[in-house]
Formats: structure tokens, C-alpha cells, sequence
């Protein structure tokens, strides 16, 4: 089964490179002079920040994949040798997940929201955004406390360290959104700001929350499946 | 859009003024670069002193006491993390990409020059972070460069309760730093090139320099993860890699961890490290061969899918370095595949460094004896890989000195013989002054020769048996030849550090008294070579950004009347219009 795992990384890994190369056919020896558009080198024209993130969430995407194949490698040795106990999930954290897809929409509501005269709508659905992400974590916080207070609870059991782990890993992310949040919720705040000067931020903001989500969606089943 | 915001412009915009905000806190490419380079040089030579200090516990047992076992265990762990991660990869990303990204794209700087400068900070932190676990109780940890579980937490090994912590929370932070410096390398490539700069007209140091971020990015996490766990393990008491121990019959304080699964993540972030190192210098060894050899690079195409298949290789070999750990015995068989399968690309590119040299022009200058020098050392250590890379043959000689010798020779000795290259190429670049050329050769033969004298003998010591990681041999173990060979080495290595100073002194007396360079010494066609300033000043371009119009390779162009046309020369002033020549097989 690993095996077979293994095989189709490396055809995964041949299947990409093969995409890469078809991109890249050109014969640049032979080929001598410009054409008229700025980027008809092959570079996006999206904006670079826009293409930051999408790197940056690559990386993270890379971070919770091995954090989610430890999970799974280190409950198969937890399961030969006895120490991987199950414990029921707290029931918050289902609140939570509503609370985290409600913040999700209103970043979504808020990125939608680009006409000087939205100036006000934005900034409303921009805190919901913000405010219900922070709920969020105050639910986690709540989840961990109810985790704690079982007899579950103990460092050895890696079923439970791998709960606090995956869960802290995630708010820390959803905290590091927080921030770039709150610096676009104190820019909308001065006067002359309109939406369309934060648009971008705003809707880069609504893709993480939007990613983050994701994530979450991922952890939670993975936690509620094993 | 990009180009737009590094547009054009007609005047001076937010230069640095003050000398804190020009060469401190500064923002520019360049300065970042020389900033990561000199903290990873600084860094670097602590390593090398350390490797010193174990050479003559090796070679001269009885002469010397430097240190104890414990403190060899250190030195090891200490030398081997610095190499490859603060040292290597740091100069190779954070100095050489930094510097030639955006010259050779043709962009003022990079896409989030903000961000960049934090980037260096936080890799200093890192640094100081790794130093401090020199002087905190206990001293560094000596769990070896992989920092494999249980011992790198269990109390026996030195530094298993500070210094282990030092170093992954070095590690943490150097990662944070990473990701900072590759989300700008990887932009600004993709974003930031100038007009006509297509991704196949970019030179192969920043194919390089761009796959190895690529790689960096995705492989780095896996580092982070087991760092995240094992730093739990060793503080909070969890058990992710910590197995159930009694240890001085005392109670185990773990229960049911698995060290394998730390491997597989180890070597998951581990084996993609050597490509981080070796594509970047790949890259640059390209350039140095086709501009010193006057000739375009053979197989331009080729060159850039071998960087790729390479890239996405280095994914699926990782648990060749873990044949005798226990793993599923069918492992054996698949990663010997891929690496067997990753030799196909690299092989390529070295019959395509060798052909660039076929019937070229050859200036043997300093950066060029550099390049020729890395093309012996690196066949000869991918060689020994293809020893290694073999279940069979690899278990017997896994743990030895075959081992060392091979990994120094491909991915210590022959990165740094570019990075040496690449040093006397682009320091003319980066002071606009020559440096001292008697001193670089001598510099090149002893280094080149010396490392020869220190790691062909270590091969023959591998197949003996003498095992790496001991601090001392008894004299019945082995033969005497192998104590009279680790007094030879030690005496090489020694005469090799001591080359060192050639260079570091070249680079401080050059700086004032080297010849002036002008500003394309080599007669290269890349963009960085055609900045109307040498130094190139803030902003890169002056007032008008380049546009590129051919590929970085045009040496000895039929017709043309210089044996070298730069990128951004227009078609109509060199040859005759529809003119191409043939390159690629």
C-alpha cells in the first residue's frame, strides 16, 4: 500500500515535470528580438502580492501535508504498539467550524464590496470577517480546555498531542490572517481610504480565510475519522 | 502589474540616504546580499575550524587534547549543521540569489525588498539563536548533523537538554528566514523580468538559483515539522519520535514514539537540502563554462528540464539514506530506482558542461579553473553515489568513511569550488576591482589539489571499515596504514584551511588595491554585466530598465564582430537580420 503510495509520487513527480517541459519549448537561440507586450515572457499578470500568497500557501500546504502524514504514520506505530488512544472530539468544535465557514463568507462578502459608496458595507463585513475568526479561537481555546479536563488527557497519548498540535498550528496561522486583517481594518478606518484602495489586501485577506477554512475542514475530519 | 511597478522612471525615488538605511537597515538587493554572504562566510569558518579541531584529534590522537569525545560529538553535529544549511544554503540563496536574481531578470529589486531585509534579520537571529548553544549548560547538542531521536534527546548525549533546543529553534527561525528570502526570489522571477526576459532566455544561475527556492519551499516544512515535535518531545514530554527508554534504571519518560517516522521527515526535508545546494551551483558552474569558454552552453534546453527533473526527483529519493534503518525491506528497492533514475538528468548536464568545453575558446582564468575543478570533484563524488545509492553495496559501507568522503565530495567540496568561482567572477561586479589573480590560482591549486589529498584517501578508509562519528580508534582495530592516513589527511586539511586565508585576504586587499575592473571584465553577455554603473547603484538600471533580445548565451557568433553579444543588444546592430545559429543538438 505504502509502496503502491510511493509509485505514484514518483509518476506524480514525472507527470509534473512533463507539464513543466511542455511550457518550456522554446528555442531561445534562435529566436532574436522583443514583442510589444510587457510580459510575454511567460510572468503572470497578476499582481505580485497575489502571486506571494499563492506561493506562501503552497509552503503551508506543504507544512499541513506532512504534518497530516505524521499524523497518519505515527498513528499506525500508536496502533501497533497500544498507545494511541481515541478521544472523543469536543462538541464546540463543530460550533466552531460554523463560525469559522460564517467568517469566511463575510471576508468572501467583504472582498465583494469595491464601489467608493460600499466604503461603509466593507468596513462592517471586513470586522465580521475578522471578528468571527477571532470567536474562532476563543472556541479552540474552549475545545482545549474541555480536552484537558478529560482522562484522556496526557502527554504520552498521541492522539491527544497531535490535537493540540494540528489545532495550534492552524490558529497560529489564522492569527497571523489576524494581522494583516487588523492593518487593513486601521487603514479603512482613516478617512480618505476607499475600498478600492484596499481591494486587493481585502482580497487576499478572503482567499486565506477562504484557505484556512479549508485546512480546518481537512484537521477536523481527519481528527473525527481516526 | 509588475513591470509597471518597477517600471521606468525619470527620477530618483526613495534612495537611501542616511548610512544606517544604505548598509544597515537596508532594503536593496545588493546590500542584503553581501549581508547574508558575510554571516554565512563568518558562520562557515567557525565549521571550518571545528572540522580543524576533530582533524587533529583524528590524526594526532596522542599529540594533541583538545577535546574530549563528548566534545568531538559536538563538533561533528555543530560543523555538519552549519556546512549545509547556515553556510551553503544561505550563501547560495540569501547571497548569490539575492545579488543575481534581480540583475540577471533585469528588475531594480526584488518584488518585496521590505520583506527581503527582514528576511537577513532573521536569519542573523538564527545564527546568534545556533551560537548561543555554545554557551548555554551542556554546550551544543552532539546528536550528530541529522539529529536523529532517541539519542538527540536522551541524557548521555551532549547537549540533550539546552543545546538540542538551541538548534531546533536555530532551525525554526532560519526557516522562517527562508521562506521570507524564497517568496522573493520566486516572485520576483516570475514577476519581475524585463521586457523580452523569457523564462527560456533566463541564464542557468537563475534556473538554478529558482528551482533550488522552489524545492526549498516545499521541502524546509518537513524540517520544520520534526523540529515542532522533537522540540515537544525534548520539553513537554510527548512521545512523537521518543520510544518507551529505560534509561540508568530509571522509568521510561516516553512511550511508544517512532525515531523512523523522524527519518522519513528528516530525509524528506533532507535529501531535496542537497539539491538546494548543488542546483544553484549547477546554475552558476553553466555560466562560468560558457563565459570563460567563449562558447554558448551546450544543450541550453536540456540543461533547464535536467534542473527540473531534477527538482521534482529529489522528492522520491529520500529514504536512500535510510537503507539500514529498519524501514520496509521493498523501500530498498524503489528509492534505489529514483536514484538511479535522478543520475539519468545529472549525468546529462555533466556531458553538456564537458561538450560547452568541446572546441571552445578556454581562458583558464581563475573563476574557469573553479568551474573545471567542481566538474572533477562532482563526477567523482556522484560516482561514489552510484556505490551508495545501492541497497547492497550500501549497507556494508553505510557509516563509514565512504560515506563522508562521498557527501564532502559532492555536496561539501564541490559547491564550494563554485562558490569560489562564483566569488573571483562576480566580485569585479559587486567592487568594480579585480581580484589579485597569483593569488587566486595558488588559491584554486592548493584548495583544488589539497581536497584531492584529504577525501580520495577517506574512500579507502570507508572500505576498510573505519566508521565515522568516533572520536578514537584503538590500534588493534586497525591496520596501522590507517592511522598513519588520518595523520596524512589532517595534515592536507590543514594546508587546505590554511589556503583559505589566500582568499580572505584577496578580498580584503583587492577591494582597495585591486585592479580596476571595469564594468564587464569578462566580456559577458548577461544583464548583470551591462548595468550602467559598476557597483551597480540602487535601482540597478539608472533611469530606463533594459529590454532583452536574444538568449544569454551568444559567445562566438558567426559574423558577429565581438566574440560575445550581451542579452540586450538589438538584433540589427550585430547580425544580419533572420540570422540564428545552431546550438542545440
Amino acid at each position: 500500500m505504502t509502496l503502491t503510495a510511493a509509485y505514484a509520487a514518483l509518476a506524480a513527480g514525472v507527470g509534473v515535470w512533463a507539464f513543466l517541459v511542455s511550457r518550456l519549448r522554446a528555442k531561445s537561440w534562435q529566436t532574436k528580438g522583443v514583442t510589444g507586450a510587457v510580459n510575454e515572457g511567460g510572468a503572470t499578470l497578476l499582481p505580485p502580492s497575489q502571486i506571494g500568497l499563492i506561493v506562501f500557501l503552497g509552503v503551508v500546504s506543504s507544512l499541513f501535508a506532512l504534518f497530516i502524514a505524521a499524523y497518519h504514520m505515527r498513528m499506525m506505530a500508536g496502533m501497533l504498539n497500544g498507545d494511541w488512544i481515541h478521544s472523543p472530539l469536543p462538541r464546540v468544535l463543530w460550533v466552531n467550524t460554523v463560525v469559522l465557514i460564517l467568517a469566511s463568507v463575510a471576508m468572501q462578502w467583504a472582498s465583494a464590496a469595491t464601489l467608493p459608496a460600499q466604503r461603509e458595507a466593507l468596513r462592517g463585513r471586513l470586522v465580521a470577517g475578522g471578528v468571527l475568526a477571532g470567536a474562532f479561537l476563543v472556541g479552540q481555546l474552549l475545545a482545549w480546555r474541555e480536552v484537558s479536563g478529560t482522562p484522556y488527557f496526557s502527554a504520552l497519548n498521541p492522539a491527544i498531542a497531535f490535537f493540540y498540535l494540528l489545532t495550534a498550528v492552524h490558529g497560529l496561522h489564522l492569527v497571523g490572517g489576524m494581522v494583516v486583517w487588523g492593518r487593513t481594518v486601521g487603514r479603512l478606518l482613516q478617512a480618505e481610504v476607499n475600498p478600492a484602495d484596499v481591494g486587493l489586501t481585502v482580497r487576499l485577506c478572503a482567499y486565506y480565510w477562504h484557505y484556512l477554512l479549508l485546512v480546518w475542514l481537512v484537521l477536523f475530519g481527519l481528527m473525527l475519522s481516526t | 502589474m509588475a513591470y509597471v511597478a518597477m517600471a521606468d522612471r525619470d527620477h530618483e525615488l526613495h534612495d537611501p540616504q542616511t548610512f544606517i538605511t544604505k548598509y544597515i537597515w537596508s532594503q536593496d538587493h545588493k546590500v542584503i546580499a553581501i549581508q547574508y554572504s558575510l554571516t554565512a562566510i563568518a558562520i562557515g569558518l567557525v565549521a571550518l575550524v571545528l572540522s580543524l579541531v576533530m582533524r587533529l584529534q583524528l590524526g594526532f590522537p596522542h599529540t594533541f587534547s583538545l577535546i574530549a569525545p563528548g566534545d568531538y560529538l559536538q563538533a561533528i553535529t555543530m560543523h555538519g549543521m552549519i556546512m549545509v544549511i547556515y553556510l551553503l544554503t544561505a550563501l547560495f540563496l540569501g547571497g548569490f540569489g539575492n545579488y543575481l536574481i534581480p540583475l540577471m531578470c533585469g528588475a531594480r529589486d526584488m518584488v518585496f525588498p521590505y520583506l527581503n531585509m527582514v528576511s537577513y534579520w532573521v536569519y542573523l537571529l538564527a545564527v546568534i539563536v545556533l551560537v548561543a548553544g555554545f554557551f548555554v549548560p551542556g554546550g551544543p547538542t552532539g546528536a550528530g548533523w541529522t539529529l536523529y531521536p532517541p539519542q538527540a534527546v536522551s541524557q548521555g548525549t551532549p547537549g540533550a537538554s539546552w543545546g538540542i533546543v538551541c538548534m531546533l529553534a536555530s532551525l525554526g527561525i532560519f526557516i522562517v528566514a527562508f521562506t521570507m528570502g524564497g517568496l522573493n526570489y520566486v516572485c520576483t522571477v516570475l514577476q519581475a523580468r524585463c521586457r523580452g526576459m523569457t523564462m527560456m532566455r533566463m541564464p542557468l544561475s537563475v534556473w538554478g538559483i529558482f528551482t533550488a527556492t522552489v524545492l526549498g519551499l516545499l521541502a524546509f516544512p518537513a524540517l520544520l515539522v520534526s523540529a515542532v515535535m522533537m522540540t515537544l518531545d525534548a520539553t513537554i514530554g510527548t512521545s512523537f519520535f521518543m520510544p518507551a527508554m529505560v534509561s540508568m534504571g530509571k522509568a521510561p519518560t516516553h512511550a511508544g514514539g517512532s525515531p523512523l517516522l523522524f527519518q522519513h521527515l528528516f530525509w524528506f526535508f533532507g535529501h531535496p537540502e542537497v539539491y538546494i545546494v548543488a542546483l544553484p551551483a549547477f546554475g552558476i558552474v553553466s555560466d562560468l563554462l560558457s563565459t570563460h569558454a567563449r562558447r554558448h552552453i551546450f544543450g541550453y534546453r536540456m540543461m533547464v528540464w535536467a534542473i527540473l527533473a531534477i527538482g521534482c526527483l529529489s522528492f522520491v529519493v529520500w529514504a536512500h539514506h535510510m537503507y539500514v534503518s529498519g524501514m520496509n525491506p521493498y523501500f530498498g528497492f524503489f528509492f534505489a530506482t529514483t536514484t538511479l533514475i535522478i543520475a539519468v538528468p545529472t549525468a546529462l548536464k555533466v556531458y553538456n558542461w564537458v561538450l560547452t568545453l568541446w572546441k571552445g575558446d578556454i581562458h583558464l582564468t581563475v573563476p574557469m579553473l573553479f568551474a573545471i575543478g567542481f566538474i572533477f570533484t562532482f563526477i567523482h563524488g556522484g560516482l561514489t553515489g552510484l556505490f551508495l545509492g545501492n541497497v547492497t553495496v550500501d549497507v556494508p559501507l553505510s557509516a563509514t568513511y565512504f560515506v563522508v568522503a562521498h557527501f564532502h565530495m559532492v555536496m561539501g567540496v564541490s559547491p564550494i569550488l563554485v562558490v569560489f568561482g562564483a566569488i573571483y567572477h562576480w566580485y569585479p561586479k559587486i567592487t568594480g576591482r579585480m581580484l589579485n589573480d597569483t593569488l587566486g590560482r595558488l588559491h584554486f591549486w592548493i584548495t583544488f589539489l589539497g581536497v584531492y589529498s584529504i577525501y580520495l584517501p577517506m574512500h579507502y578508509l570507508g572500505i576498510l571499515g573505519v566508521p565515522r562519528r568516533y572520536f578514537a580508534y584503538t590500534t588493534t582495530d586497525f591496520p596501522q596504514s590507517v592511522q598513519q592516513l588520518n595523520a596524512a589527511i589532517t595534515i592536507s586539511a590543514l594546508i587546505v584551511a590554511a589556503a583559505q586565508l589566500l582568499l580572505l585576504f584577496n578580498l580584503f586587499w583587492s577591494m582597495r588595491k585591486g585592479k580596476d575592473a571595469g564594468p564587464n571584465p569578462w566580456r559577458a553577455t548577461t544583464l548583470e554585466w551591462q548595468t550602467p554603473d559598476t557597483p551597480p547603484k540602487h535601482g540597478n538600471w539608472g533611469p530606463k530598465l533594459p529590454v532583452v533580445y536574444r538568449w544569454a548565451y551568444d559567445y562566438s557568433v558567426p559574423g558577429a564582430a565581438e566574440d560575445f553579444i550581451p542579452q540586450n543588444v538589438a538584433p540589427s546592430a550585430t547580425t544580419p537580420a533572420g540570422f540564428s545559429h545552431g546550438g542545440e543538438t
